[in-house]
Protein backbone atom coordinates (compact mmCIF):
# COMPACT_ATOMS: atom_id res chain seq x y z
CA UNK A 1 0.00 0.00 0.00
CA UNK A 2 2.38 2.62 0.69
CA UNK A 3 3.60 2.63 -3.06
CA UNK A 4 -0.10 2.93 -4.19
CA UNK A 5 -0.20 6.26 -6.28
CA UNK A 6 -3.79 7.82 -5.31
CA UNK A 7 -5.28 10.29 -8.14
CA UNK A 8 -4.96 13.43 -7.45
CA UNK A 9 -7.67 15.97 -7.86
CA UNK A 10 -6.02 19.42 -7.28
CA UNK A 11 -2.80 20.33 -7.14
CA UNK A 12 -0.13 19.95 -4.16
CA UNK A 13 -1.60 16.38 -3.27
CA UNK A 14 -5.35 16.59 -2.86
CA UNK A 15 -6.58 12.79 -3.49
CA UNK A 16 -10.18 11.96 -5.07
CA UNK A 17 -12.78 11.26 -2.87
CA UNK A 18 -13.22 7.97 -4.89
CA UNK A 19 -10.13 6.83 -2.63
CA UNK A 20 -11.76 7.52 0.82
CA UNK A 21 -12.69 4.31 1.47
CA UNK A 22 -9.49 2.66 0.31
CA UNK A 23 -7.32 4.50 2.57
CA UNK A 24 -9.12 4.17 5.15
CA UNK A 25 -9.48 0.76 4.95
CA UNK A 26 -5.40 0.19 4.65
CA UNK A 27 -5.56 2.18 7.95
CA UNK A 28 -3.09 5.07 6.36
CA UNK A 29 -5.76 8.26 7.64
CA UNK A 30 -3.45 10.12 9.51
CA UNK A 31 -4.31 12.76 11.72
CA UNK A 32 -2.45 15.62 12.42
CA UNK A 33 -1.05 15.40 16.18
CA UNK A 34 -0.36 17.99 18.45
CA UNK A 35 -0.45 17.63 22.33
CA UNK A 36 -3.68 15.59 22.52
CA UNK A 37 -2.24 11.97 23.39
CA UNK A 38 1.41 13.03 23.23
CA UNK A 39 3.99 10.97 21.29
CA UNK A 40 2.29 7.75 19.38
CA UNK A 41 3.50 4.77 21.64
CA UNK A 42 3.01 2.32 19.24
CA UNK A 43 1.46 -1.23 19.56
CA UNK A 44 1.17 -2.92 22.71
CA UNK A 45 -1.00 -6.24 22.15
CA UNK A 46 -0.62 -7.58 25.71
CA UNK A 47 -3.90 -7.77 27.45
CA UNK A 48 -4.14 -4.04 29.40
CA UNK A 49 -4.44 -3.87 33.45
CA UNK A 50 -7.57 -2.51 32.71
CA UNK A 51 -9.05 -5.88 31.19
CA UNK A 52 -8.19 -7.39 34.42
CA UNK A 53 -10.07 -5.25 37.06
CA UNK A 54 -13.78 -4.48 37.11
CA UNK A 55 -14.41 -0.53 36.53
CA UNK A 56 -16.19 1.85 39.03
CA UNK A 57 -20.18 0.78 38.30
CA UNK A 58 -22.56 3.46 36.95
CA UNK A 59 -22.32 7.16 37.75
CA UNK A 60 -25.59 9.52 38.56
CA UNK A 61 -24.04 12.33 36.12
CA UNK A 62 -21.36 11.17 33.46
CA UNK A 63 -17.81 12.98 33.34
CA UNK A 64 -15.14 12.58 30.25
CA UNK A 65 -12.28 10.28 30.31
CA UNK A 66 -9.35 11.93 31.82
CA UNK A 67 -7.72 11.41 28.99
CA UNK A 68 -9.63 14.15 27.53
CA UNK A 69 -9.63 16.97 29.82
CA UNK A 70 -7.29 19.09 28.04
CA UNK A 71 -9.99 19.68 25.68
CA UNK A 72 -11.23 23.06 27.32
CA UNK A 73 -12.93 26.53 26.26
CA UNK A 74 -10.20 29.20 25.73
CA UNK A 75 -11.57 32.18 28.19
CA UNK A 76 -10.11 35.54 28.07
CA UNK A 77 -8.88 37.67 30.67
CA UNK A 78 -10.95 39.26 32.86
CA UNK A 79 -11.47 43.01 32.81
CA UNK A 80 -12.44 45.06 35.90
CA UNK A 81 -14.05 47.68 33.71
CA UNK A 82 -16.19 44.94 32.60
CA UNK A 83 -17.10 41.91 35.78
CA UNK A 84 -18.44 39.24 34.09
CA UNK A 85 -17.62 40.16 30.15
CA UNK A 86 -15.89 38.26 27.90
CA UNK A 87 -16.24 35.28 25.64
CA UNK A 88 -14.67 31.76 26.12
CA UNK A 89 -14.08 29.83 22.82
CA UNK A 90 -14.69 26.32 21.85
CA UNK A 91 -11.90 24.10 20.74
CA UNK A 92 -12.76 23.64 17.36
CA UNK A 93 -9.91 21.48 16.61
CA UNK A 94 -10.45 19.24 18.85
CA UNK A 95 -13.86 17.90 17.92
CA UNK A 96 -15.37 15.77 15.78
CA UNK A 97 -19.02 15.59 13.61
CA UNK A 98 -21.10 18.82 14.30
CA UNK A 99 -22.44 19.02 17.41
CA UNK A 100 -20.43 21.05 20.03
CA UNK A 101 -21.06 19.52 23.39
CA UNK A 102 -22.96 21.83 26.09
CA UNK A 103 -20.05 22.19 28.33
CA UNK A 104 -17.17 23.34 25.16
CA UNK A 105 -20.49 25.44 23.82
CA UNK A 106 -18.79 29.14 23.44
CA UNK A 107 -19.97 32.10 25.64
CA UNK A 108 -20.53 35.81 25.47
CA UNK A 109 -21.55 37.16 28.50
CA UNK A 110 -21.85 40.87 29.02
CA UNK A 111 -22.79 41.09 32.62
CA UNK A 112 -21.65 37.62 33.55
CA UNK A 113 -24.10 34.45 33.54
CA UNK A 114 -26.88 34.84 36.10
CA UNK A 115 -28.06 32.73 39.14
CA UNK A 116 -31.42 31.85 38.03
CA UNK A 117 -33.77 30.63 40.49
CA UNK A 118 -36.62 29.58 37.30
CA UNK A 119 -39.22 30.00 40.09
CA UNK A 120 -38.52 33.58 40.42
CA UNK A 121 -37.71 33.87 36.06
CA UNK A 122 -40.62 34.95 34.04
CA UNK A 123 -41.16 35.92 30.05
CA UNK A 124 -43.07 38.64 29.94
CA UNK A 125 -44.97 39.62 26.17
CA UNK A 126 -45.88 43.45 26.26
CA UNK A 127 -46.22 46.34 23.87
CA UNK A 128 -47.89 46.24 20.80
CA UNK A 129 -50.37 43.02 21.31
CA UNK A 130 -53.89 42.87 22.40
CA UNK A 131 -53.02 41.57 25.62
CA UNK A 132 -49.53 41.72 27.29
CA UNK A 133 -48.78 38.39 29.07
CA UNK A 134 -46.56 37.02 31.64
CA UNK A 135 -45.42 33.20 31.24
CA UNK A 136 -43.37 31.20 34.61
CA UNK A 137 -41.56 28.72 33.61
CA UNK A 138 -43.22 25.49 34.49
CA UNK A 139 -46.36 27.06 31.59
CA UNK A 140 -43.83 27.20 28.87
CA UNK A 141 -42.65 23.67 29.56
CA UNK A 142 -46.06 22.51 28.93
CA UNK A 143 -46.30 23.84 25.37
CA UNK A 144 -46.15 21.75 22.04
CA UNK A 145 -42.02 22.20 21.40
CA UNK A 146 -39.93 22.03 18.08
CA UNK A 147 -35.82 20.33 17.87
CA UNK A 148 -33.74 22.12 15.18
CA UNK A 149 -30.08 21.25 14.86
CA UNK A 150 -28.70 25.21 14.65
CA UNK A 151 -25.34 26.93 14.24
CA UNK A 152 -24.35 30.05 16.79
CA UNK A 153 -21.89 32.06 15.52
CA UNK A 154 -20.94 35.54 17.57
CA UNK A 155 -20.87 38.26 15.24
CA UNK A 156 -17.12 38.77 16.33
CA UNK A 157 -16.11 35.50 15.53
CA UNK A 158 -12.90 35.04 13.27
CA UNK A 159 -12.51 39.37 13.67
CA UNK A 160 -8.82 38.47 14.26
CA UNK A 161 -7.79 37.65 10.47
CA UNK A 162 -8.98 41.47 9.55
CA UNK A 163 -7.19 42.78 12.19
CA UNK A 164 -4.11 40.76 11.00
CA UNK A 165 -3.46 39.35 14.18
CA UNK A 166 -0.34 36.38 13.43
CA UNK A 167 -0.39 32.88 14.82
CA UNK A 168 -3.70 31.14 16.14
CA UNK A 169 -5.69 28.37 16.28
CA UNK A 170 -8.80 27.18 15.00
CA UNK A 171 -10.07 27.50 18.74
CA UNK A 172 -8.44 30.75 19.44
CA UNK A 173 -9.29 32.49 16.06
CA UNK A 174 -12.80 30.87 15.24
CA UNK A 175 -13.78 29.80 18.33
CA UNK A 176 -16.74 31.50 18.70
CA UNK A 177 -19.36 29.40 16.80
CA UNK A 178 -20.61 25.97 18.09
CA UNK A 179 -23.66 23.95 16.71
CA UNK A 180 -26.45 22.24 18.81
CA UNK A 181 -30.25 20.84 19.08
CA UNK A 182 -31.83 23.33 20.04
CA UNK A 183 -35.93 22.86 21.45
CA UNK A 184 -38.37 25.11 22.27
CA UNK A 185 -41.51 27.13 21.77
CA UNK A 186 -41.94 28.48 18.51
CA UNK A 187 -41.83 32.63 19.14
CA UNK A 188 -45.31 32.87 16.95
CA UNK A 189 -47.15 30.66 19.06
CA UNK A 190 -46.26 32.75 22.72
CA UNK A 191 -47.22 35.84 20.19
CA UNK A 192 -50.10 34.70 18.89
CA UNK A 193 -51.51 34.03 22.42
CA UNK A 194 -50.75 37.82 23.21
CA UNK A 195 -52.37 38.83 19.85
CA UNK A 196 -49.57 40.96 17.80
CA UNK A 197 -51.47 44.63 16.66
CA UNK A 198 -51.15 45.07 12.95
CA UNK A 199 -48.28 48.31 14.01
CA UNK A 200 -45.94 46.11 15.38
CA UNK A 201 -42.99 45.29 13.42
CA UNK A 202 -40.21 45.03 15.78
CA UNK A 203 -39.72 43.14 18.90
CA UNK A 204 -37.25 43.93 21.46
CA UNK A 205 -36.05 41.18 23.39
CA UNK A 206 -34.60 41.43 26.74
CA UNK A 207 -32.31 39.35 29.01
CA UNK A 208 -32.81 38.76 32.62
CA UNK A 209 -28.70 39.38 33.39
CA UNK A 210 -26.85 42.75 35.12
CA UNK A 211 -26.56 44.22 31.93
CA UNK A 212 -30.62 43.38 30.74
CA UNK A 213 -28.96 42.77 27.80
CA UNK A 214 -31.73 43.87 25.05
CA UNK A 215 -31.62 43.21 21.14
CA UNK A 216 -34.68 43.83 18.47
CA UNK A 217 -36.09 41.48 16.02
CA UNK A 218 -37.58 42.28 12.67
CA UNK A 219 -41.23 40.95 13.07
CA UNK A 220 -41.31 39.13 9.70
CA UNK A 221 -38.02 37.00 11.72
CA UNK A 222 -39.53 36.74 14.94
CA UNK A 223 -43.06 34.96 13.51
CA UNK A 224 -40.71 32.82 11.23
CA UNK A 225 -38.14 30.59 12.53
CA UNK A 226 -37.05 32.11 16.07
CA UNK A 227 -37.81 29.98 19.61
CA UNK A 228 -37.92 30.42 22.95
CA UNK A 229 -35.20 27.61 23.57
CA UNK A 230 -35.55 25.84 26.89
CA UNK A 231 -33.34 22.86 25.68
CA UNK A 232 -29.74 22.20 24.23
CA UNK A 233 -28.43 18.59 22.84
CA UNK A 234 -31.43 17.18 25.21
CA UNK A 235 -31.00 18.87 28.58
CA UNK A 236 -32.00 22.65 30.22
CA UNK A 237 -30.18 25.48 28.63
CA UNK A 238 -27.40 25.52 30.96
CA UNK A 239 -26.52 28.63 32.65
CA UNK A 240 -24.14 29.86 30.19
CA UNK A 241 -26.23 29.54 27.55
CA UNK A 242 -29.57 31.24 28.82
CA UNK A 243 -31.13 28.83 31.78
CA UNK A 244 -33.75 28.63 31.99
CA UNK A 245 -34.55 30.07 28.34
CA UNK A 246 -33.26 32.04 25.53
CA UNK A 247 -33.75 33.57 22.28
CA UNK A 248 -33.09 31.87 19.70
CA UNK A 249 -32.92 33.27 16.23
CA UNK A 250 -31.79 30.70 13.79
CA UNK A 251 -28.55 31.83 11.15
CA UNK A 252 -28.12 35.22 12.48
CA UNK A 253 -25.41 37.08 14.40
CA UNK A 254 -25.27 35.13 18.17
CA UNK A 255 -25.70 38.39 20.54
CA UNK A 256 -29.78 38.76 19.01
CA UNK A 257 -30.60 35.29 20.46
CA UNK A 258 -30.95 36.85 24.33
CA UNK A 259 -30.23 34.46 26.85
CA UNK A 260 -32.21 34.72 30.37
CA UNK A 261 -34.59 36.21 28.02
CA UNK A 262 -37.64 37.74 30.17
CA UNK A 263 -38.97 40.38 27.95
CA UNK A 264 -39.95 40.31 24.57
CA UNK A 265 -41.91 44.19 23.58
CA UNK A 266 -43.64 44.27 20.24
CA UNK A 267 -43.06 47.53 19.18
CA UNK A 268 -43.12 49.94 15.71
CA UNK A 269 -39.56 50.34 14.95
CA UNK A 270 -36.31 49.00 16.44
CA UNK A 271 -35.54 49.81 20.21
CA UNK A 272 -31.72 50.92 19.01
CA UNK A 273 -30.20 49.14 22.16
CA UNK A 274 -26.63 50.14 23.02
CA UNK A 275 -25.79 46.01 21.24
CA UNK A 276 -27.00 47.14 17.96
CA UNK A 277 -25.97 50.91 17.83
CA UNK A 278 -22.81 51.15 19.25
CA UNK A 279 -21.25 47.59 19.15
CA UNK A 280 -22.11 44.64 16.77
CA UNK A 281 -22.11 47.83 13.58
CA UNK A 282 -19.21 47.96 10.92
CA UNK A 283 -17.82 51.10 9.78
CA UNK A 284 -16.77 51.25 6.34
CA UNK A 285 -14.14 52.97 4.68
CA UNK A 286 -16.06 55.90 4.12
CA UNK A 287 -16.94 56.40 7.71
CA UNK A 288 -20.58 55.36 7.13
CA UNK A 289 -21.54 51.69 9.26
CA UNK A 290 -23.69 48.98 8.48
CA UNK A 291 -26.24 48.61 11.30
CA UNK A 292 -28.46 45.57 11.91
CA UNK A 293 -26.48 42.61 10.04
CA UNK A 294 -28.46 39.73 10.98
CA UNK A 295 -27.19 36.62 8.88
CA UNK A 296 -24.41 35.28 9.76
CA UNK A 297 -22.05 34.90 6.47
CA UNK A 298 -21.17 31.59 3.99
CA UNK A 299 -18.17 30.29 6.12
CA UNK A 300 -16.27 26.80 6.62
CA UNK A 301 -12.71 26.49 8.24
CA UNK A 302 -10.62 23.54 8.39
CA UNK A 303 -10.36 22.48 11.53
CA UNK A 304 -7.41 19.73 11.48
CA UNK A 305 -4.56 20.47 10.34
CA UNK A 306 -5.09 23.64 11.62
CA UNK A 307 -3.02 26.23 13.76
CA UNK A 308 -0.15 25.30 15.99
CA UNK A 309 -0.78 21.35 15.22
CA UNK A 310 2.41 19.67 13.71
CA UNK A 311 2.67 17.45 10.59
CA UNK A 312 5.01 14.65 12.02
CA UNK A 313 5.65 12.97 8.74
CA UNK A 314 4.67 13.20 5.15
CA UNK A 315 2.22 10.96 3.68
CA UNK A 316 -1.69 10.70 3.91
CA UNK A 317 -4.22 13.10 6.07
CA UNK A 318 -7.63 13.41 6.21
CA UNK A 319 -8.53 16.91 5.92
CA UNK A 320 -11.42 17.90 7.93
CA UNK A 321 -13.27 20.80 8.61
CA UNK A 322 -16.72 22.75 9.28
CA UNK A 323 -19.11 24.76 7.12
CA UNK A 324 -22.08 26.41 7.80
CA UNK A 325 -24.23 29.52 6.49
CA UNK A 326 -27.06 31.67 8.02
CA UNK A 327 -28.63 31.69 4.71
CA UNK A 328 -29.50 28.08 4.47
CA UNK A 329 -27.54 24.80 3.95
CA UNK A 330 -24.36 24.04 2.89
CA UNK A 331 -24.18 22.77 -0.58
CA UNK A 332 -20.33 22.67 -1.41
CA UNK A 333 -17.19 22.58 0.38
CA UNK A 334 -14.33 22.83 -1.42
CA UNK A 335 -10.18 22.56 -0.98
CA UNK A 336 -7.40 24.05 -1.65
CA UNK A 337 -3.48 22.47 -0.78
CA UNK A 338 -1.90 25.24 -2.93
CA UNK A 339 -3.30 28.94 -1.61
CA UNK A 340 -6.11 28.44 -3.66
CA UNK A 341 -4.73 27.96 -7.07
CA UNK A 342 -6.52 24.79 -7.51
CA UNK A 343 -9.25 23.53 -5.59
CA UNK A 344 -10.98 20.31 -5.11
CA UNK A 345 -14.51 19.07 -4.01
CA UNK A 346 -14.82 17.81 -0.47
CA UNK A 347 -16.71 14.96 0.84
CA UNK A 348 -20.08 15.79 2.94
CA UNK A 349 -19.79 13.93 6.07
CA UNK A 350 -23.16 13.34 7.65
CA UNK A 351 -26.04 15.88 7.60
CA UNK A 352 -26.55 19.13 5.61
CA UNK A 353 -29.16 20.77 7.64
CA UNK A 354 -30.22 24.51 6.93
CA UNK A 355 -28.38 26.79 9.01
CA UNK A 356 -26.35 24.04 10.62
CA UNK A 357 -22.59 23.00 11.01
CA UNK A 358 -21.66 20.43 8.28
CA UNK A 359 -18.66 18.61 8.16
CA UNK A 360 -16.55 18.25 5.51
CA UNK A 361 -13.31 15.91 4.76
CA UNK A 362 -10.91 14.91 1.87
CA UNK A 363 -7.75 13.07 1.75
CA UNK A 364 -4.56 14.99 1.14
CA UNK A 365 -1.01 13.60 0.87
CA UNK A 366 1.47 15.56 2.13
CA UNK A 367 4.80 15.71 0.70
CA UNK A 368 6.79 17.46 3.24
CA UNK A 369 7.24 20.78 1.19
CA UNK A 370 5.04 24.04 1.87
CA UNK A 371 1.31 23.46 1.33
CA UNK A 372 -1.04 26.17 2.08
CA UNK A 373 -4.45 24.51 3.15
CA UNK A 374 -7.60 26.53 2.27
CA UNK A 375 -11.56 25.65 2.57
CA UNK A 376 -14.55 27.38 0.53
CA UNK A 377 -18.21 27.17 0.98
CA UNK A 378 -21.08 27.68 -0.84
CA UNK A 379 -24.21 27.49 0.03
CA UNK A 380 -27.95 26.67 -0.84
CA UNK A 381 -28.41 30.16 -2.08
CA UNK A 382 -25.64 30.22 -4.19
CA UNK A 383 -23.35 32.13 -1.64
CA UNK A 384 -19.43 31.61 -2.16
CA UNK A 385 -17.08 32.02 1.02
CA UNK A 386 -15.02 35.21 0.22
CA UNK A 387 -11.36 35.82 0.29
CA UNK A 388 -9.98 38.01 2.82
CA UNK A 389 -8.45 40.71 0.28
CA UNK A 390 -12.11 40.22 -0.94
CA UNK A 391 -13.65 40.78 2.55
CA UNK A 392 -11.45 43.68 3.33
CA UNK A 393 -11.97 44.94 -0.36
CA UNK A 394 -15.65 45.38 0.25
CA UNK A 395 -15.69 46.94 3.78
CA UNK A 396 -12.04 47.37 5.01
CA UNK A 397 -11.12 46.70 8.56
CA UNK A 398 -12.04 49.61 10.58
CA UNK A 399 -14.90 47.10 12.14
CA UNK A 400 -13.67 43.00 12.23
CA UNK A 401 -17.51 42.24 12.72
CA UNK A 402 -19.28 39.58 10.74
CA UNK A 403 -15.82 38.03 8.73
CA UNK A 404 -16.78 34.63 6.93
CA UNK A 405 -13.16 35.30 4.67
CA UNK A 406 -10.97 32.05 3.66
CA UNK A 407 -8.65 30.82 6.51
CA UNK A 408 -5.68 29.82 5.17
CA UNK A 409 -3.05 27.29 7.41
CA UNK A 410 0.37 26.56 5.75
CA UNK A 411 2.09 23.88 6.56
CA UNK A 412 5.59 24.58 6.53
CA UNK A 413 8.40 21.80 5.55
CA UNK A 414 8.75 21.20 9.38
CA UNK A 415 5.48 19.97 9.08
CA UNK A 416 3.92 23.46 11.38
CA UNK A 417 0.67 24.38 10.55
CA UNK A 418 0.46 28.31 11.26
CA UNK A 419 -2.44 31.32 10.01
CA UNK A 420 -1.12 32.96 7.38
CA UNK A 421 -2.53 35.14 5.08
CA UNK A 422 -2.07 35.20 1.53
CA UNK B 1 -55.66 -2.81 -3.97
CA UNK B 2 -58.49 -1.88 -2.54
CA UNK B 3 -58.13 -2.72 0.68
CA UNK B 4 -54.46 -0.72 0.56
CA UNK B 5 -56.60 2.57 -0.42
CA UNK B 6 -58.55 2.00 2.36
CA UNK B 7 -56.10 1.21 4.77
CA UNK B 8 -54.43 4.90 3.33
CA UNK B 9 -57.87 6.66 3.84
CA UNK B 10 -58.55 5.42 7.81
CA UNK B 11 -54.51 6.62 8.18
CA UNK B 12 -55.34 9.83 6.62
CA UNK B 13 -58.53 10.64 8.47
CA UNK B 14 -56.85 9.56 11.96
CA UNK B 15 -54.12 11.77 10.92
CA UNK B 16 -56.33 14.39 10.11
CA UNK B 17 -58.90 14.26 13.01
CA UNK B 18 -55.40 14.39 15.90
CA UNK B 19 -54.68 17.49 13.80
CA UNK B 20 -57.96 19.28 14.11
CA UNK B 21 -58.04 18.14 17.80
CA UNK B 22 -54.38 19.63 18.56
CA UNK B 23 -55.64 22.88 17.28
CA UNK B 24 -58.46 23.41 19.65
CA UNK B 25 -56.86 22.30 22.52
CA UNK B 26 -53.61 24.88 22.49
CA UNK B 27 -52.03 25.62 25.08
CA UNK B 28 -52.80 29.01 26.17
CA UNK B 29 -51.28 29.31 29.91
CA UNK B 30 -50.28 33.11 29.74
CA UNK B 31 -51.23 35.35 32.63
CA UNK B 32 -52.67 38.67 32.09
CA UNK B 33 -50.90 41.68 33.09
CA UNK B 34 -51.87 45.17 33.45
CA UNK B 35 -49.82 48.89 32.52
CA UNK B 36 -49.22 49.01 36.13
CA UNK B 37 -47.85 45.68 36.50
CA UNK B 38 -44.99 46.34 33.59
CA UNK B 39 -44.36 49.53 35.45
CA UNK B 40 -40.36 49.09 36.94
CA UNK B 41 -39.96 46.08 35.02
CA UNK B 42 -40.62 47.37 31.63
CA UNK B 43 -37.35 49.59 31.46
CA UNK B 44 -36.53 49.75 27.53
CA UNK B 45 -36.61 53.91 26.53
CA UNK B 46 -36.69 54.06 22.82
CA UNK B 47 -35.86 56.82 20.26
CA UNK B 48 -39.45 57.26 19.69
CA UNK B 49 -40.03 58.39 23.40
CA UNK B 50 -41.67 55.78 24.57
CA UNK B 51 -40.39 53.94 27.95
CA UNK B 52 -39.11 57.43 29.92
CA UNK B 53 -39.39 57.32 33.35
CA UNK B 54 -40.83 60.87 35.06
CA UNK B 55 -38.13 63.16 36.59
CA UNK B 56 -35.56 65.17 35.01
CA UNK B 57 -31.45 66.25 35.44
CA UNK B 58 -28.98 68.67 34.18
CA UNK B 59 -25.00 68.19 33.61
CA UNK B 60 -24.55 70.13 36.14
CA UNK B 61 -25.93 67.91 38.94
CA UNK B 62 -24.74 65.35 36.87
CA UNK B 63 -21.38 65.59 37.37
CA UNK B 64 -20.98 64.80 41.36
CA UNK B 65 -23.27 61.41 40.63
CA UNK B 66 -20.72 60.46 37.27
CA UNK B 67 -17.21 61.66 39.64
CA UNK B 68 -18.55 58.69 42.08
CA UNK B 69 -19.91 55.98 39.98
CA UNK B 70 -19.13 56.74 36.74
CA UNK B 71 -15.24 57.89 36.73
CA UNK B 72 -13.32 54.76 38.04
CA UNK B 73 -13.83 53.09 34.61
CA UNK B 74 -14.82 56.37 32.38
CA UNK B 75 -12.61 58.50 33.58
CA UNK B 76 -12.74 61.81 35.28
CA UNK B 77 -13.92 63.59 31.67
CA UNK B 78 -15.26 60.19 29.49
CA UNK B 79 -11.33 59.67 28.21
CA UNK B 80 -11.50 56.22 29.43
CA UNK B 81 -9.52 53.38 31.26
CA UNK B 82 -9.32 51.02 28.57
CA UNK B 83 -9.99 51.32 25.32
CA UNK B 84 -13.49 49.99 25.51
CA UNK B 85 -14.95 52.89 28.18
CA UNK B 86 -14.20 56.04 26.73
CA UNK B 87 -16.77 58.09 26.07
CA UNK B 88 -16.01 61.01 24.86
CA UNK B 89 -14.71 62.38 22.18
CA UNK B 90 -13.23 61.47 19.00
CA UNK B 91 -14.03 62.18 15.10
CA UNK B 92 -15.74 59.79 12.76
CA UNK B 93 -14.27 61.05 9.60
CA UNK B 94 -10.74 61.44 11.49
CA UNK B 95 -7.17 59.70 9.61
CA UNK B 96 -6.37 56.20 10.26
CA UNK B 97 -8.82 54.56 12.77
CA UNK B 98 -11.61 56.67 14.26
CA UNK B 99 -12.17 56.53 18.04
CA UNK B 100 -15.88 55.71 18.33
CA UNK B 101 -17.53 57.14 21.49
CA UNK B 102 -21.16 58.33 22.37
CA UNK B 103 -20.30 61.38 21.10
CA UNK B 104 -18.78 60.42 17.56
CA UNK B 105 -20.63 56.99 17.23
CA UNK B 106 -23.72 56.80 18.70
CA UNK B 107 -26.95 57.59 16.21
CA UNK B 108 -29.47 58.06 19.37
CA UNK B 109 -29.28 60.12 22.61
CA UNK B 110 -32.23 57.81 23.79
CA UNK B 111 -29.70 54.68 23.73
CA UNK B 112 -27.26 56.64 26.73
CA UNK B 113 -30.14 57.17 28.79
CA UNK B 114 -31.49 53.41 28.11
CA UNK B 115 -28.09 51.58 28.51
CA UNK B 116 -27.01 53.77 31.70
CA UNK B 117 -30.58 52.78 33.18
CA UNK B 118 -30.25 48.96 32.66
CA UNK B 119 -26.54 48.18 32.61
CA UNK B 120 -24.99 50.54 34.75
CA UNK B 121 -22.79 50.87 36.73
CA UNK B 122 -21.10 47.87 35.28
CA UNK B 123 -20.74 46.67 38.94
CA UNK B 124 -24.31 47.55 40.53
CA UNK B 125 -26.14 48.12 37.66
CA UNK B 126 -29.95 49.91 37.97
CA UNK B 127 -28.47 51.42 41.72
CA UNK B 128 -29.35 54.62 40.24
CA UNK B 129 -32.06 56.30 40.57
CA UNK B 130 -34.11 57.65 37.15
CA UNK B 131 -33.05 61.18 38.09
CA UNK B 132 -29.33 60.24 38.04
CA UNK B 133 -29.61 57.87 34.94
CA UNK B 134 -30.99 61.87 33.80
CA UNK B 135 -27.91 63.78 35.73
CA UNK B 136 -25.69 61.33 33.89
CA UNK B 137 -27.33 60.85 30.70
CA UNK B 138 -26.82 65.15 30.81
CA UNK B 139 -23.61 64.82 32.13
CA UNK B 140 -22.54 62.77 29.30
CA UNK B 141 -23.76 64.76 26.58
CA UNK B 142 -22.28 67.71 27.79
CA UNK B 143 -19.25 66.38 28.12
CA UNK B 144 -19.66 65.91 23.93
CA UNK B 145 -20.44 69.23 23.18
CA UNK B 146 -23.91 68.11 22.36
CA UNK B 147 -26.07 69.54 25.40
CA UNK B 148 -25.47 73.01 27.42
CA UNK B 149 -24.37 72.04 30.73
CA UNK B 150 -27.69 73.92 32.44
CA UNK B 151 -29.96 72.14 30.04
CA UNK B 152 -32.90 70.34 31.93
CA UNK B 153 -33.05 66.41 30.30
CA UNK B 154 -36.43 64.99 30.51
CA UNK B 155 -38.57 62.13 29.03
CA UNK B 156 -39.61 64.74 26.19
CA UNK B 157 -36.60 66.49 25.06
CA UNK B 158 -34.17 63.90 25.38
CA UNK B 159 -35.20 61.50 22.64
CA UNK B 160 -35.30 64.77 20.22
CA UNK B 161 -31.57 65.29 20.61
CA UNK B 162 -29.73 64.77 17.37
CA UNK B 163 -26.88 62.91 17.92
CA UNK B 164 -23.75 64.10 15.56
CA UNK B 165 -23.58 60.73 13.67
CA UNK B 166 -27.40 60.45 13.87
CA UNK B 167 -27.35 59.83 9.78
CA UNK B 168 -23.95 57.97 9.54
CA UNK B 169 -25.29 54.41 9.64
CA UNK B 170 -26.54 52.07 6.70
CA UNK B 171 -29.93 49.93 7.77
CA UNK B 172 -29.25 46.36 6.64
CA UNK B 173 -32.56 45.12 8.64
CA UNK B 174 -33.91 44.32 4.94
CA UNK B 175 -31.55 41.63 4.45
CA UNK B 176 -32.74 38.28 6.61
Amino acid sequence: MPNKIFDKVAGNGLISRRHLLEISAAGLGMAASNSVLGADSGFNLEIPGWSRTPGPGPSAYGNRSPHTENFQRMTGFQNPTYPGGGSSRSPLQYLQGTITPNSLHFERHHAGVPDIDPVGHKLVINGLVRQPLAFSYEDLLKYQMVSRVYFLECSGNSGALLRGETGGTAQSLHGLVSCAEWTGIPLSTLLDEAGVLPDARWIAAVGADAASMGRSVPIEKALDDVMVALYQNGEPVRPGQGYPMRLFCPGWEGNISVKWLTQIKLTRGPAQFRDETSKYTDTLPDRSSYQFTFPMGTKSLITSPSGEMTLNQSGIYQVTGIAWSGSGRINRVEVSADGGQTWADADIQGHQLEKAVTRFTIPWEWNGGTAILQSRATDSRGNVQPTRSAVIADRGTVSTYHNHCIQSWEVNNTGEVINIYV
Amino acid sequence: MYKKAVLSLLAFCLASSSLVVNSQEKVRLGSPLSQEDLEGFDLIAAPDGSGFPAGSGTAQDGKAVYDINCAVCHGINGEGTTNNTVIVGGDIQSEGPPLRTVGSYWPYASTVFDFIRRAMPATAPKSLTDKQVYQVTAYVLFMNGIIQEEMELNADNLPTIKMPNADGFIDRSHIQ
